[in-house]
């Protein structure tokens, strides 16, 4: 079980976080409070039949995304799932971009042609959003592959879900990065379940999902996703791994969500866990809550000036989903742009032979 | 006659399959104690439990190759992917596995599988999740692919696909689920390989599978009503077998044809359609024979525009009229 905000106070001290300034941490905290703002407002239009498909929300792991994105270099990458709203704020994407994605108008991140699952932004190291489960992994280990072959330093942090880890690919992808020395990170989100099942019925468990990588002589860690300064304390061990000898590392974060799997997912409450036990989390752990607290005891932070903050996010995610609604939708011409690179350039490769058989 | 959601009209080909033969076992992701992503499977791990509904990992190339190989030993697997567009995690096990052992083993290993989830775009669920893998599964001599339009068919055709003794490729569809119509209390098969017409007519045939006959019988609707056209709807049901005669019988009594095809059109299953008119009704042919499929890129998801990526009453009447 994680445990409470008392015993975690340690990880303040950790290096990482000794160096980090008082603005270093409100931007932390602002930027779990920003994520948080967005999705509640993602809820709201979505429940209002503004946008469509599948929405998942990140509300309560916020820590994981922010912590470990913090930590990033100009070489470090990133790479998740469809659970993505949480890691693409983290990396700067705006409010607005995001939130016009999931409209599905044209100014969206991806002009409205990805949704909810996949937003991307590779000037910010940020490689999305992807649907198919565990489909990222190998991505993740691609990205190593590319940062070794071109001699940066750098790491690819490549997210994943508890149910995730039960993928071929995910394995073959710790062999190889084992086996070629390749400096990925591969973090797995343990919210305890995967769609309507729980942990124990989708996973045989020794320690720990992150100890799999034992079979790989992979170093590995688990640990408490709640708190900020722990994700950041324990990633960065990986990050200098993977930055100074090139290898890789499994880390698990205990996290929680509180919504359900999708927000369709009408059955996760009293049905596959108990009401009480989400209530818990909200109370205990929740990510948002407990580094308010630190701050508040570290004296950088006042009530005051948290309600600043989530008024300003919230006031933002309003704006955002302004912004979207008088947004243009994309034409039904878009639907035959961004398909091939050559045909949008219109180079010659582009002009040659026929790329579309609509008659 | 009751009228019954296509997804309850699933459920009940499942229970009474799975009370007459103690083969055959429900395998997938959420399929049992969380009734299935879709209810399609409502109620039936309650009913007859652990050993006959299986909640599997998200591990596709497994649970499908399990099956596979379960199959060859005698069980009657009914596969659940969440969504056939996770077929590709799987490819290996349904190709290479379901597809060839029969023929490699020189018909000494069968394979009676089902493998059953919904393949189609128009819910604004991105390109990974909107495939309509028909055309590339029907490509593979071997395989078998079933598309159910409504829920009588619906259960005919898995009751019969989970009695044969092939791989069958049910392809189902998540905007169909909750759609009734209406399905006789007593059993009833519906063999593999026979086309239904769902609307007779007499100067075009529009030939179709899947929800896209829905959209068919209502541009033929609005072609009787408003431009005295009248449609022939021929529903395929099964792709591979395929009603050959059914198709070309329609075809020389309306000297016209148009296909609608969710599939994307290169090498859709309405280009087989096509290239088969062409090589044996060519002289019954009064104008070529025109295609509506989806537009030809990755499923967009935006809301507002997705819609017109599939096949839509408006772009059937239009081609209809062009060679009518
Ligand atoms: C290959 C594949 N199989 C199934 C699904 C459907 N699906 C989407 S998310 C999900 C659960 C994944 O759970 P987990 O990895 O724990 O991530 P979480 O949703 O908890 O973030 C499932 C079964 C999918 N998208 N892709
Ligand atoms: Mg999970």
């Amino acid at each position: 079980m994680p445990k409470s905000a008392a015993t975690s106070v340690d990880f303040a001290a950790a290096p990482v976080n000794a160096t980090l300034s008082k603005e270093d941490k409100l931007g932390l905290l602002r930027s779990m409070v920003r994520i948080r703002r967005f999705e509640l407002q993602a809820a709201k239009i979505y429940n209002a039949g503004k946008m469509g498909g599948f929405l998942h929300l990140y509300n309560g792991q916020e820590s994981v995304a922010v912590g470990a994105t913090s930590l990033m270099g100009d070489n470090d990458h990133v790479i998740t799932a469809y659970r993505n709203h949480g890691h693409a704020l983290a990396v700067g994407m705006s409010m607005n971009e995001c939130m016009a994605e999931l409209y599905g108008k044209a100014t969206g991140c991806s002009k409205g042609k990805g949704g909810s699952m996949h937003f991307f932004a590779p000037d910010k190291n940020y490689w999305g959003g992807h649907g198919i489960v565990a489909g990222q992994t190998p991505l993740g280990l691609g990205l190593a592959f590319g940062l070794k072959y071109k001699g940066l330093t750098g790491a690819a942090m490549c997210f994943l879900g508890d149910g995730a880890v039960n993928q071929g690919c995910f394995y073959e992808s710790l062999n190889m990065a084992a086996l070629f020395g390749l400096p990925v990170i591969y973090i797995i989100e343990n919210n305890k379940y995967s769609m309507g099942t729980s942990l124990e019925r989708s996973s045989v468990v020794d320690k720990c999902l992150a100890q799999r990588a034992e079979a790989f002589k992979i170093d590995w860690a688990q640990a408490d996703g709640e708190d900020v300064y722990e994700v950041r304390a324990v990633t960065q061990k990986a990050i200098d791994r993977a930055h100074k000898e090139s290898k890789p590392t499994v880390i698990e974060f205990d996290t929680y969500r509180y919504y359900g799997h999708s927000v369709a997912d009408a059955k996760h409450k009293g049905g596959y866990r108990k009401e009480e036990e989400i209530e818990k989390y909200k109370k205990e752990h929740d990510p948002i809550q407990l580094f308010k607290s630190h701050l508040i005891a570290e004296k950088i932070l006042s009530e005051e000036q948290f309600e600043a903050i989530d008024a300003e996010e919230k006031a933002g995610a309003a704006a955002a989903s302004e912004f979207a609604e008088e947004s243009p939708a994309p034409t039904e011409a878009a639907i035959f742009e961004d398909v091939y690179f050559e045909v949008d350039r219109q180079t010659e490769a582009g002009r040659t032979g026929r790329h579309f058989f609509n008659n | 006659m009751p009228l019954i959601e296509y997804r309850e009209a699933l459920n009940q080909a499942f229970a009474e399959e799975i009370e007459r033969d103690p083969n055959v076992v429900l395998i997938g992701e959420e399929v049992a104690q969380y009734d299935g992503a879709y209810k399609v499977t409502r109620g039936l791990w309650k009913k007859y439990g652990d050993k006959r509904v299986v909640d599997t990992p998200i591990s596709e190339a497994a649970f499908i190759g399990m099956g596979v190989g379960a199959s060859m030993l005698g069980l009657r697997p009914v596969m659940e992917l969440m969504f056939w567009s996770f077929a590709t995690v799987a490819y290996d096990q349904i190709i290479n596995n379901a597809g060839q052992i029969r023929y490699m083993s020189g018909g000494l290993i069968n394979c009676p599988i089902v493998i059953r989830g919904p393949a189609n775009g128009g819910t604004n669920v991105g390109a990974t999740h909107s495939h309509t893998p028909e055309n590339w599964l029907a490509a593979i001599p071997g395989l078998k692919v079933v598309s159910a339009a409504n829920a009588y068919d619906a259960k005919g055709l898995m009751k019969t696909a989970i009695r044969d003794n092939d791989p069958v490729m049910f392809m189902e569809n998540t905007l169909l689920y909750g759609e009734k119509y209406e399905v006789p209390e007593g059993e009833y098969l519906i063999p593999l390989g026979v086309a239904d017409i769902k609307r007779e007519g007499t100067d075009v045939t529009l030939v179709s599978h899947g929800r896209a006959v829905l959209t068919a019988l209502k541009a033929a609707e609005i072609l009787a009503a408003e431009h005295d056209i009248s449609c022939e709807v021929v529903d395929l049901r099964s792709i591979r077998p395929l009603d050959e005669e059914t198709v070309l019988a329609s075809v020389r009594k309306t000297h016209r044809a148009v296909l609608v095809d969710e599939n994307k059109p290169f090498c859709g299953v309405s280009a087989q359609i096509s290239s088969m008119i062409m090589e044996q009704a060519f002289d019954d042919l009064d104008a070529p024979v025109g295609r509506v499929c989806s537009l030809d890129a990755p499923a967009i998801y935006s809301p507002a525009v997705e819609p017109f990526q599939l096949p839509t009453p408006d772009r059937i009447i239009r081609k209809v009229k062009e060679i009518c």
